[in-house]
């Protein structure tokens, strides 16, 4: 008997648009249609499949159809004309932008087919609250293969073979540490997922935990069983409620199955892994900071000239990597290091999980090959830019990374072009700004941003990054001069040096590379009190353009302070004593009548 | 509710959560007892719920407005709905209305970028949010009333 398969997206980004009643209406359906009769239909609620901005997303299997945006009210019309009679319901059909028509499978649009999926192979495919749906796709096979074909030695060669980079931020080789903590010859040693995922615009980790929590478990035994560790944990941010049910939901199944636990697979190896809930604090996604706060303490980093490998959680030898690299393991073991090793570039391999986000049009989760380039990502992928307005900007790398510039749009994206050109690869945050962003603005957030998370420990940090955001605060508000910049830069290389912990030392990126990047937006502040992209508030004002305006009255309807003026067959005026600014007329015009006032303002 | 905890100072932040979840804050009272039970000075304990974003010393209202303000929602305008908020109910991030119903708080990024910008109240996620639809949802709760 042939089955058949819904898939319900249900991940944050999904159930935000209601997927939970679009998969409880289906289910419900299915049973009172009887549509079980000759064909089985099985609903399955699934991660996020990463196309979030189309979502809520219904896939039906094998038919290969994808369905877009659907409400619970459509449900019947998927059950009687898709289910029961074969046909398409096209009003659901995603649209896909680079081919200007709508397709019936989402992997004929732009956004799948430039990706290539290792971490994310299962997520949107299976249940992650069913253990039977991973062991169905090769699940836990590489830890069978690793617990009773292969000893320590072999597994750590692999891994270091493979070429794999930590995907947390840093880069580190992972082969390597697994090796030093490997070689040292104290225990108990400790195993830790860094789920921390405190990136403001990243959700790469968010969606694994959720999506397929048994890979990050499998991973994480198979490095306990080559290290020799009995004890693992998994530090997940408390924000992230349903990771932290997946999860818990995957550990329990995983040792019911024999997976975890004592004796696991009759092997003789025992290792049991706890959750740790976070506590919202950013830099308890610095590694040290991490095990302290574990550990029960205030997650303040200290030094690392004693690596964790060796002295880590407890003073014992620990091996930390990040959600992404865990749930690279089983398939790097699976399909050896030579199969990894041939994606990427020379010296980052693989493929890496990107949150693509901010004014781009598919906004979601994405997975490319390294080398992949920026243009590739946010035009292809992504398909271009919201409103199709100018792009100005990508950032990389959360609030340490920097801002890219489009003259640096056709560079490959790895580990090492990132970071020569001021940026860093980061856990894997790409947002997307245009013409609307104000690069003054994104610095301040920025800074704003470490400001509150800076530990306190380093003075340079806690003080320097607060002076820094006085002066960007001061040129947002007009307030700024020249000299200022030369301070900002000086204070940027201080706090680079002087600070312990990465989030010091990389804390100055976003000015660093706007002031390289996007100087003349700095001096239209300064010199001209004016803010091109008509974001801060007291350095701009808005117009609309009599000639282009048709009356239509959609601004005046959209400006929540009542500002905007006019009646039909004139053009609009904006009030300027009352506009406070809010954008809503420049995005809510669809003639481009409204603007940003040229032309400095004093 | 701690005896559920063994007695070992990692299990602090754990324990901690828990009553932030219970009572919607951390009473002192309960500070103490729990520095009674595990044996660690009551200061440490301060400094772990001052530290910790997710603990709170003061009371919150009966809903809890978060506004992500994550990157991606702060270039798609989440300080509108912040202001919208503020217009509507009187109180800006950190606050609570007088009434205790609301409770104001600004997160960094919830992971839903997708649908920015974001807000929560309660468990409930609201995507792709504008001040209209702002108005809209507090109404649901009770907040705005009608001008």
């Amino acid at each position: 008997m042939m089955n058949r398969t819904v898939y319900v997206c249900c991940g944050t980004g999904c159930l935000a648009n209601n997927s939970m009643d679009v998969y409880k209406e289906l289910k419900r359906l299915i049973e009172e249609y009887e549509v079980d009769a000759d064909v089985k239909t099985i609903v399955k609620s699934t991660g996020c499949n990463g196309l979030c901005e189309k979502g809520p997303l219904v896939k039906i299997e094998p038919d290969n159809i994808c369905y877009s945006k659907v409400k619970a009210s459509d449900a019947e019309e998927i059950v009687k004309k898709t289910l029961i009679n074969g046909d398409i319901v096209n009003r659901l059909l995603i649209f896909d932008t680079a081919q200007g028509k709508k397709v019936i499978s989402h992997k004929d649009t732009d956004f799948y087919k430039c990706q290539q999926k290792i971490a994310l192979r299962n997520i949107g495919e299976i249940d992650p609250g069913n253990i039977d749906d991973y062991i169905e796709r090769g699940g836990y096979e590489a830890l069978r293969k690793v617990l009773f074909h292969m000893i320590p030695d072999d597994v750590i060669s692999e891994i270091e073979k493979s070429g794999l980079r930590g995907r947390g931020g840093g880069g580190f080789p992972t082969g390597r540490k697994w090796r030093q903590c490997y070689s040292i010859d104290n225990f108990p040693k400790y195993v830790i997922c860094n789920g921390d995922e405190g990136d403001p615009g990243a959700f790469m980790d968010r969606s694994i935990l959720e999506g397929d929590p048994n890979t990050v478990i499998e991973g994480m035994i198979i490095c306990a069983y080559s290290i020799k560790s009995h004890s693992g944990f998994i530090y997940i941010r408390d924000e992230y409620a349903l990771a932290l049910k997946n999860m818990d939901c995957a550990l329990r199944q995983a040792r019911e199955r024999g997976y975890l636990g004592r004796n696991i697979m009759n092997s003789g190896f025992d290792f049991d892994i706890e959750i740790v809930r976070g506590g919202g604090a950013f830099v308890c996604g610095e590694s040290t900071a991490l095990m302290q706060s574990i550990e029960g303490n205030v997650g303040e980093p200290r030094a690392k000239y004693i690596h964790s490998v060796e002295k880590g959680l407890w003073g014992q030898p620990t091996v930390l990597n990040n959600v992404e690299t865990w749930a690279n393991i089983p398939e790097i073991i699976m399909k050896g290091s030579d199969w990894f090793n041939s994606i990427g570039t020379e010296n980052s391999k693989g493929t890496k999980v990107f949150s693509l986000v901010g004014k781009v049009k598919n906004t979601g989760l994405v997975e490319i090959p390294m080398g992949t380039t920026l243009r590739e990502l946010v035009f292809k992928i992504g398909g271009g830019i919201i409103g199709d307005r100018k792009f100005k900007a990508v950032q990389s790398g959360g609030p340490s990374g920097g801002c890219i510039p489009e003259s640096l749009m056709d560079l490959p994206v790895d580990f090492d072009t990132l970071k020569n050109i001021g940026s860093m690869m980061g856990s894997g945050g790409m947002i997307v700004m245009d013409e609307r962003t104000c690069m003054v603005d994104v610095a301040r957030y920025y800074i704003n941003f470490l400001s509150e998370e800076s530990c306190g420990k380093c003075v340079a940090c806690r003080e320097g990054i607060k002076r820094m955001l006085e002066i960007l605060t001061d040129i947002c508000n007009g307030k700024g001069s020249e000299e200022d910049l030369d301070l900002l830069e000086n204070l940027c290389h201080t706090v680079e040096e002087a600070s312990l912990c990465g989030l010091g030392k990389t804390a100055p990126n976003p000015v660093l590379t706007t002031l390289k990047y996007f100087k003349d937006e700095y001096y239209a502040h300064i010199r001209d009190k004016r803010c091109p992209a008509g974001v801060c508030p007291e350095l701009t004002e808005y117009e609309i353009d009599e000639k282009l305006c048709k009356s239509c009255g959609l601004c005046a309807k959209n400006c929540p302070a009542s500002a905007i003026r006019g009646e039909k067959g004139k053009p609009y005026h904006i009030n300027i004593e009352s506009c406070v600014k809010c954008g809503n007329c420049i995005d809510s015009c669809r003639f481009n009548a409204v603007g940003v006032k040229k032309g400095a303002r004093l | 509710m701690f005896e559920k905890y063994p007695k070992e100072q990692r299990y602090t932040l754990a324990m901690l959560q828990d009553l932030q979840k219970e009572y919607g804050y951390i009473p002192r009272e309960k500070l103490l007892e729990l520095s009674q039970y595990l044996d660690i000075p009551l200061s440490k304990l301060y400094s772990i719920a001052t530290f910790y974003k997710a603990l709170s010393l003061t009371p919150k209202g009966k809903n809890t407005i978060k506004v992500c303000d994550g990157t991606a929602c702060h270039i798609r305008s989440s300080k509108s709905l912040l202001d919208e908020i503020e217009n509507t109910l009187g109180i800006k991030p950190g606050e609570t209305t007088k009434d205790g119903k609301f409770s104001l708080e600004i997160v960094n990024c919830l992971g839903s970028c997708a649908i920015a910008p974001v807000m929560v109240i309660n468990d409930k996620y609201y995507g792709k949010m504008t001040s209209s639809k702002v108005r809209e949802i507090l109404k649901e709760y009770g907040g705005a009333d009608d001008e």
